[in-house]
């Protein structure tokens, strides 16, 4: 089993076919996209494939560190160009195959006039914590 | 003092009795892990004088009550017998049998891992979920739809004790994670297999194992960091496991038949049997390696013997083997990193070692090729 995890971006993906910003859809399709996100996660639990999904605020701040005894420096609220991580979520699937076609059906997510979003979804694989016990 | 060891150990034998009196599977596996929670409640206190007859009693009692709730929710009034049956006694069949249906060849290996370790281990869901680092609903969806699907398995049917070994294998790998010692409970279940198969490969299996598992000590860093073989501390490597594995070992090979796992087992045993790296007989391991190609022609196979030859017969040689190997190969680019170090081109390795840095499968791999990268550019820079 192999973890990855699929990133939604508000900025910095390629542009979605069905791009009407979410602030713009009408309160029954915000709900629709909802369950269907949330259906989505439940049906992975029942695969035994789900590990984690959590939504980002799109306000945020670079933080670091600025030298003994000094406060750390901040710099926000991020500029217009930067990309934005909109949210994740974390499965634990058997090959690289099923992963793809999950992102697919996620990216299927319903959006403006009830049609898929056709958003792109990063897929990152984890770099696995444990090394194989047998290569040394 | 609850004795989890004990009652982890009986849990196999007392499904193999209960789906023997004519429970389901998925029905008897339920049953016995609700009796293992009430044991788990009730033993510190007071342990039974009889551990097996009690948990079997108790797993009973839980699948008449359960069967009970199932028939008045369908309100039908049947009378349910309150007495276990005079059913056969339990063998180690049971058991043996239990592996098998839990490593069905119907099964994803990640769903036979789960439902081995459940079912056989006798671990909680839990303990499971903590392991593989996924949340506890998400482990008990996969093992009880790996329930679901053996469910229709005949308990009596023949078992490909293969696909066991495997399951076996893939657990052991897994290793140490969460409060789990995963690498433990592979040589356990493994040692249990070869007591009641007295199959050769079982054993290769099991000295494969408990060769690896004494050098773990030894093998990590207190940061997690990865040491190679060359550079591992002996003198903390496990000797009685090793004494234990060499026997083991011994044994199977004075049978006739030869197997992958112990070609495998062959050559870490000659790596332990080195007190210092520099003493390691790669000779006699390049001539394992060509065995175990014979066996299974595994392009890894093909590039670990690359660098035995490198040890063997020098790093021209050994570059010369590995060009036959497949370059897209996993690994193949750490291998070629040190043989080109080996054999003094450091300008390459330090390329080649941050190359396979950057494709590394994991991050104690990563960080290891990345240290060697900055160790050789450090050289270079004089």
């Amino acid at each position: 089993m192999t973890k990855y995890l699929f990133l939604k971006h508000y900025r910095g993906a390629p542009e979605a076919v069905n791009a009407v910003p979410m602030d713009q859809w009408t309160p029954k399709e915000v709900d629709d996209h909802m369950q269907y996100m949330s259906d989505f996660a439940t049906r992975l639990v029942g695969t035994g494939e789900f590990v984690d999904s959590q939504a980002l605020s799109s306000e945020g701040t670079f933080v670091r560190y600025d030298g003994e005894g000094r406060p750390p420096v901040t710099d926000g609220p991020f500029a217009e160009t930067k990309d934005l991580i909109a949210g994740w979520m974390v499965i634990d699937v058997d090959t690289y195959e099923r992963a793809i076609a999950l992102a697919g059906e996620l990216s299927a997510a319903p959006g403006a006039g009830g049609k898929p979003i056709h958003e792109w979804l990063e897929v990152r694989p984890f770099l696995s914590a444990p090394a194989p016990t047998v290569t040394e | 003092m609850l004795d989890e060891l004990l009652l982890r150990e009986l849990t196999p034998a007392v499904i193999g009795v209960l789906v023997r009196r004519g429970v389901d599977f998925a029905t008897a596996e339920d049953a016995v892990q609700e009796a293992l929670m009430q044991a788990a409640l009730t033993w510190p206190d007071r342990q039974p004088a009889d551990p097996k007859g009690w948990l079997l009693t108790v797993a009973w009692r839980k699948f008449l009550d359960a069967r009970r709730s199932e028939v008045s929710r369908r309100e039908r009034e049947l009378r349910v017998e309150v007495e276990p049956q005079p059913g056969p006694a339990e063998t180690a069949d049971d058991t043996l049998r239990l592996f098998f249906l839990c490593a069905h060849p119907s099964l994803t290996p990640a769903s036979a891992v789960a439902l081995t370790l459940r079912a056989v281990g006798g671990l909680t869901t839990r303990q499971i979920a903590q392991a593989y680092l996924v949340p506890e609903a998400t482990m008990a969806q996969r093992i009880s739809r790996a329930k679901r699907t053996v469910g229709g398995a005949r308990f009596s049917e023949p078992g490909d004790l293969a696909t066991v070994l495997r399951v076996l294998y893939l657990v052991f790998n897994e290793g140490y994670t969460g409060n789990v010692d995963l690498a433990a409970e592979a040589i356990r279940l493994t040692r249990q297999l070869t007591s009641m198969t007295h199959d050769e490969e079982t054993s290769g299996l099991l000295a494969l194992m408990l060769l690896h598992h004494a050098r773990r000590p030894a093998r990590t860093r207190s940061d997690g960091s990865l040491v190679p073989l060359t550079e591992q501390n002996r003198s903390r490597w496990d000797t009685s496991l090793i004494a234990e594995g060499v026997a083991v070992l011994q044994a199977a090979l004075g049978r006739d038949r030869l197997g992958e796992f112990h070609a495998q087992a062959a050559i870490a045993a000659l790596h332990a049997d080195a007190p210092r790296a520099e003493e390691t007989d790669w000779v006699q391991i390049v001539g394992w390696y060509d065995e175990l190609l014979r066996l299974t022609e595994s392009p890894v196979v093909q590039l670990n013997r690359s660098i035995a030859i490198g040890e063997a017969d020098g790093p021209v040689a050994g570059l010369a083997a590995l060009a036959t190997v497949d370059p897209g190969l996993p690994r193949h680019t750490a291998a070629s990193a040190y043989l080109h170090e080996k054999a003094g081109d450091l300008r390459a390795a330090a390329r080649l070692y941050a190359d396979a840095a950057r494709s590394a499968p994991n991050l104690a791999e990563r960080h290891h090729l990345t240290r060697q990268a900055a160790r050789i550019s450090q050289v270079l820079r004089g």
